[in-house]
């Protein structure tokens, strides 16, 4: 790197980040590194493979699109990074010092302790518990920051949550430790008090790189690049703009393949717009000059000219960004098991606690003795293994979920999933794959000749249904046909010549259903239907759902008939024509009759439901506004992630139910002793680790929660 | 008692070293991408079009 850094001295280094959403493992990492490094200018490239992202060094006369470029030819998509300066903050992160000054603390202190335990009397352990002093309050003050700020915040709302007690705990053990020392007492809680904290920073860390792990797994999959359009200026030249910048009035030309930025109608053109993500329609719309076209709709035939007439806040994207805000309101609302567990266990230790002291006043103790009582009793139930019963369970299943290709946003996504006993099923995209795929007995049915000319003329075009028929053919073996004069009329199709034939594919006004005509001059032509076929496994999901007890229902913005088709097929009661609010109508109203919903969605239509129930999953391949909304991703096309997902989260529930019985049970068993005042902080050490240890174990049992 | 006078700020100032290096490491961005470094042990630098 220095030899290349040398021989450039005059060009200037940039950065150019790249987001590439398909690496997975440590051969795609350096297959991209090596690829970039191969470009020449490029200084170094280095993934990161958490984030799935590339970071290039190189001179300034390497432009992004040919990094990009050379990613495409090792087979990786990618685009630049919208923003460089859009970092969304690491959770896991500031917790990480904390937890490594507490565990150097811990041990240090501990080291000490042991020899007290073992009977180092007089200055000896005078000395020892100094020592420990020194190191222990200062790390005490400094690691136990996360709770006491957490806790101070709750108070302050006069509220409480498992913090409370925690800071209660901390504090109060602590002083007692010091007036210990400061006196020549026999004993001092330093390594409990530090041992405490470790283990809660473990469970909190814990927690927050799942989160980080999962929405960084999530970012990577969203479209990085800001939508926008071409508009077309005075002069008739073209210029980019971006969405936020588009203006009524403008004209957009949207090129075939592409998604509108804005509302407007069109002034030259006529296309078939796609809007499914938009309503959940399958069968794309044919509008010519005039009609009304929407922001978020796919141009599928021939470039247009679009004048803008609403951008930014007017449009029905934004419609629907609202419906989505108010959806989410009732969302919030829910109280996860740890801080419902807590909600019961912090007075319940507290008046423990008072009751211990007041007991031993009235027996006659003194009360110092009695003080010393109570904080035993406190550091004793303090819920060292409660704060880690949720966190390793939900973090050990998302990960188990994760090598399935299931992406959790966050802990309370899995509590809300296993509690789920309705399923809302979405149509488009959802259920089927969402887009077009040639039928595959009339592929079978195509004779080499007319398999090779159909590859030949397909691959001359970018069109969905040429696409698709090409990788069909593709994937079934079939090699392309010389085919000469290739042109594409748009909207029409694609011809030439073959062997001195004249050839065509295109669009079929035939027959009912989406399908494109084959034409081979001297032949009778050939239709192939477009349908959009069921997701694989589908059925064998549904049953397995209707297994667990859920009930299923589809519920689509398409029309009734292209819905009622599906149903029949997969045998479900469905709704069609639901619009946005009709779905999250829907859902209220079944969440009135006490039913927890599951939605599955993939659309922007599907935005406001996917956040209004009580959870959600949205299919790899859904709209960014989808993706952002669900709880769970699935990545992949097999629609299994959904019984997967659902039977991981009860498995998840029950352990983290089991956890919490074993960790109450340790204490129930160590309270008695602590009341009686038989607890040494040895006793108190003893429980506390054994505890998290039988938790952390019981929790590793979920590695294999996702099969 | 003596012993203890070496042995205690040695094991302490061990300590303090471990901690010290974490926290280095920490700075330096090394626990960014925890999968990465995983991986990376796999395949040898040398085989990179530097070699």
């Amino acid at each position: 790197m220095n030899a290349l850094s040398t021989e450039l001295p005059q060009s200037a280094t940039e950065t150019t980040v790249l987001v590439v959403p398909g690496m997975h493992c440590g051969g795609c990492m350096a297959k991209v590194e090596r690829a970039l490094a191969a470009v020449p200018g490029v200084a170094s490239a280095r993934v990161n493979l958490t984030a799935k992202q590339v970071r290039a060094e190189h001179d300034a006369k390497v432009e992004a699109a040919d990094l990009i470029s050379a990613l495409d030819a090792v087979g990786f998509a990618s685009q630049p990074r919208a923003d460089e300066l859009v970092r969304s903050a690491s959770a896991a992160k500031p917790l990480l010092a904390p937890l490594a000054v507490a565990a150097f603390a811990c041990m240090n202190v501990m080291l000490l302790s042991v020899s007290v335990w073992s009977g180092a009397e007089g200055s000896t352990r005078n000395l020892f518990h100094w020592i420990s002093a020194l190191i222990g309050i200062p790390a005490i003050a400094y690691s136990g920051t996360p709770f006491f700020k957490s806790a101070w915040a709750v108070l302050k709302r006069a509220r409480t949550n498992m913090d409370v007690p925690i800071s209660i705990g901390i504090v109060l053990a602590t002083g007692l430790s010091t007036y210990e020392t400061l006196s020549g007492g026999h004993d001092a809680y330093f390594d409990g008090v530090l041992m405490l904290i470790l283990f809660l920073l473990a469970g909190r860390t814990l927690d927050a790189m799942m989160r980080d792990r999962a929405r960084a797994g999530v970012d990577a999959l969203l479209s990085q690049a800001a939508p926008g359009a071409s508009v077309v200026s005075a002069d008739g030249s073209l210029q980019w703009v971006a969405a936020a910048d588009l203006r009524p009035g403008m004209v957009m030309r949207v090129a075939a393949g592409e998604r509108l930025a804005a509302d407007g109608e069109i002034l030259v053109g006529a296309s078939a717009f796609d809007q499914s993500l938009l309503t959940g329609e399958s069968a794309p719309a044919a509008i010519s000059v005039g009609g009304a076209v929407h922001a978020g709709t796919l141009n599928l035939d021939a470039p247009v000219d679009v004048r803008v007439t609403a951008a930014g806040p007017d449009t029905s994207l934004a419609e629907i960004a609202r419906l989505m805000d108010a959806a989410e309101q009732p969302r919030s609302v829910y109280v996860r098991i740890a801080d419902r567990a807590s909600r019961l266990y912090a007075p319940a230790v507290h008046t423990l606690a008072a009751l211990s002291f007041i007991g031993w006043m009235i027996a006659g103790a003194g009360a110092y003795q009695a003080v010393v009582i109570a904080i035993a009793v406190l550091i004793i139930t303090c819920p060292c293994a409660l704060g880690l019963a949720v966190p390793v369970a939900q973090v050990v299943a998302s990960g188990a979920l994760m090598k399935q290709g299931i992406m959790v946003k966050d802990g309370s996504a899995i509590e809300r999933l296993a509690s789920v006993d309705r399923v809302l099923l979405d149509k488009t995209g959802s259920l089927t794959m969402g887009r077009p795929e040639p039928d595959s007995s009339a592929i079978e049915a195509l004779d080499v000749d007319a398999a090779s000319v159909a590859l030949g003329l397909a691959s001359h075009s970018r069109h969905p249904h040429s696409r698709a028929i090409e990788a069909a053919l593709l994937a079934r073996g079939y090699c392309a046909a010389v085919v000469e004069g290739v042109a594409e009329t748009a909207g029409i199709g694609v011809s030439g010549t073959w062997s001195g034939r004249r050839v065509s594919l295109g669009r079929s006004d035939a027959s009912e259903v989406i399908s494109t005509t084959l034409r081979i001059e001297g032949r009778s032509d050939l239709l192939i239907p477009m349908i959009d076929s069921l997701r694989p496994d589908a059925l064998a999901a549904l049953a397995r759902l209707n297994a667990l007890g859920l009930e299923v229902t589809l519920l689509s913005g398409d029309n009734a008939g292209a819905v009622g088709e599906v149903a029949r097929e997969v045998g479900l009661f469905a709704q069609a024509a639901a619009g946005p609010a009709e779905k999250c109508a829907a859902i209220t109203m079944l969440q009135a009759q006490g039913r927890n919903v599951l939605m599955v969605g993939d659309g922007l239509n599907d935005g406001p439901a996917l956040a209004a129930a009580d959870a959600s999953i949205a299919p790899g391949s859904a709209s960014d506004v989808g993706r952002q909304a669900a709880d769970l991703v699935f990545l992949g096309d097999s629609l299994l992630a959904l019984p997967r997902a659902v039977l991981a989260a009860r498995r998840t529930m029950r352990v983290v139910k089991q956890n919490f019985a074993l960790a109450i049970g340790y204490n129930l068993l160590a309270v008695p002793l602590a009341i009686a005042g038989y607890v040494n902080p040895m006793i108190a050490a003893a429980a506390m680790s054994g505890s998290s240890l039988v938790v952390v174990a019981n929790s590793l049992r979920l590695a294999r929660a996702a099969r | 008692m003596n012993g203890l006078l070496i042995l205690l700020p040695i094991a302490l100032g061990l300590g303090l070293l471990g901690l010290l290096a974490f926290f280095w490491a920490l700075k330096r961005g090394q626990f960014e991408d925890l999968d990465g470094a995983a991986n990376r042990i796999l395949y040898d630098e040398d085989e990179g079009p530097h070699g």
